[in-house]
């Protein structure tokens, strides 16, 4: 053990108290409160009942379309990505790279909800559907279904894949590319049996950046879906703000909690699995 | 490949393009561009609603990032000399506060302010000596600002630490044995050194703060930040007024994101 001096107990002395006071008891009183029974005008009321947890099959809906929708918007995100990371880490020149890496994070980092509001524009009644009604290709609806969900969820979460399959790909010794080609293997060879093997790292780390925050998404389907496309983010909005349900709803939440629990587990199983995982993603 | 790029690129720029361009449209339709126009600005800021949501919002995020830069750089600086549990313990609660999701800690924090209230409230009327003009804890101001406070302290930690990392750690041996006091040393050293991290990190606490809807939504109680009163007309209808309202809420965060990315890069070569 170190000798800590009183000066660095001050100093971590606000940061530590902020952390409990906002972030460890709040999570803790969510964990009691999903045992609890709800108060005849809502609210909480101590108890200890597994019930809250066997009846999260009543929000299953909530459930299930998170869990179809968040992998499928993961997978278009990681399919529309990976071809943009690797030209902007292996076909571009360093002059360039870095004005185009910051134009692919800088919308990340900008509200979500003018973000999606764009599409509500431009997928709503006035915008690609009487564009394509024009063109003759009739009126298709697209507002409100799960393919604007799918077109939000990409749109909002794209430059959060880009950057670690960037990272790995920047990473990678180039020589290992030369030394394939010159021992005689076509392109698409070299990519298949070095490049993607040694960018996996990233890949999964993109993947379970995405697939967590997607866990969560509130704003994306309430405002793409029209209420018609509803994710666990949706059902805990409902129960909190407008049943006051909250020891069903901290159920849900911590349900919500144990699904990116077991993500980030599988993450981290897969991740040290491969040599040379170390990955410190950084946003900025 | 340069097609493509160019493709990807097109997708993530020109919805925001459409806001913006209609922002400036002198009709109503959402659809045809009918002349230029910045009327909808006009409209929008001199709104009271929007100009009301506007300050709490600007308060919010400027209160909630000066409290994370100064406790966070403390912190970063503290945990160097650091290690075992308790180093431990803050990297794993700097990790939650940044993966926990923001309705996970909304609602989280929501419920728990409210327990807690509940239960102050009587005592503090009790033992206030004018029971009339006891004050009652509410959600408000003060929710938010700690609840945004959270997340941007921890971005500002893991920045400044990023930071200090790359920090020629002679130079305060130097300073030191020079006979500086250690806060000549942080002054004239350490501090010109994160600097650099230390705004960044203020820069994006506040790009944060100021476009978060979802925590807000949960802890503003009876305030109306200008991202819940976005959702909140979005859900009555796309007016241009809106787009004027994105518009500008875009262009605060893009420059904003510009000058921060710009700090961190010339710092990097300074460095």
């Amino acid at each position: 053990m170190q000798r800590r001096d009183l000066k660095t107990w001050l100093f971590l002395a606000p940061a530590g108290a902020w952390f409990l006071c906002m972030l460890v008891l709040p999570l803790i009183v969510v964990f009691v409160f999903s045992f609890g029974e709800r108060g005849a005008a809502g609210g909480y009321v101590p108890a200890f009942t597994f019930d809250n947890f066997l009846n999260l099959g009543a929000r299953w809906a909530a459930f299930k379309n998170t869990l179809i929708l968040a992998p499928l918007g993961t997978l278009i995100c990681l399919l529309i990505a990976y071809p943009l990371a690797y030209f902007l880490a292996l076909r571009t020149s360093p002059r360039w790279r870095t004005v185009l890496l910051i134009l692919v994070i800088v919308p990340f980092w900008t509200s979500i909800l003018i973000r999606s509001y764009a599409w509500i524009y431009l997928l709503g009644g006035q915008g690609i559907p009487s564009l394509l009604n024009a063109l003759g290709l009739g009126n298709p609806r697209l507002i409100n279904t799960p393919f604007a969900v799918l077109v939000g969820i990409v749109y909002g979460y794209l430059p959060l894949m880009v950057f670690p399959i960037y990272v790995a790909l920047e990473r990678l010794d180039k020589r290992l590319l030369e030394a394939s080609s010159d021992l005689g293997s076509p392109p698409w060879r070299s990519f298949l049996q070095v490049t993607l093997p040694l960018s996996m790292p990233g890949v999964a780390t993109g993947c379970m950046l995405v697939f967590i925050l997607l866990m969560g998404e509130f704003l994306i389907p309430a405002m793409l879906g029209g209420g018609k496309v509803f994710f666990i983010g949706n059902a805990l909005v409902d129960l909190f703000l407008q049943s006051r349900n909250w020891a069903f709803g901290s159920a849900v939440a911590v349900a919500l909690v144990l699904v990116m629990l077991v993500t980030v587990a599988a993450y981290l199983h897969f991740t040290r699995r491969w040599a040379g995982g170390r990955d410190d993603v950084s946003l900025m | 490949m340069r097609i493509y790029a160019l493709a990807v690129y097109l997708f993530l720029y020109i919805p925001i393009g459409i806001i913006a361009l209609f922002s400036f449209n002198a009709g109503r339709h959402a659809s045809q561009f009918q002349g230029f126009s910045t009327q909808w600005y006009g409209k929008a800021l001199s709104n009271p609603f929007v100009m009301d949501a506007l300050t709490t919002s600007l308060t919010v995020a400027l209160s909630s990032a000066v409290l994370a830069t100064l406790f966070g750089t403390m912190a970063a600086m503290a945990l160097q000399s650091v290690r075992g549990r308790l180093r431990l313990a803050f990297d794993a609660l700097i990790y939650i506060a940044v993966m926990v999701p923001g309705i996970v800690i909304g609602i989280a924090t929501l419920i728990a302010l409210v327990t807690v209230f509940d239960w102050l409230n009587p005592i503090l009327a009790a033992i206030w000596p004018l029971a009339d003009a006891a004050p009652k804890l509410t959600l408000g101001y003060g929710s938010l600002i700690a609840a945004h406070g959270l997340f941007a302290m921890a971005l500002v930690i893991i920045i400044v630490r990023a930071r200090m990392a790359g920090m020629d750690r002679s130079l305060i041996e130097a300073s030191a044995d020079l006979g500086a006091t250690p806060w000549g040393t942080f002054r004239q050293v350490t501090l010109p050194q994160i600097f650099p991290g230390i705004l960044a990190g203020f820069l994006l606490a506040f790009t944060f703060s100021f476009d978060d809807f979802i925590i807000a939504f949960f802890v503003a109680g009876s305030q109306t930040t200008l991202p819940i009163y976005v959702f909140s007309s979005i859900r009555r209808g796309v007016t241009p007024e809106i787009n004027a309202i994105g518009t500008m809420v875009l262009g605060v965060s893009l420059l904003l994101l510009v000058a921060a990315q710009a700090i961190l890069q010339r710092g990097r070569k300074a460095g």
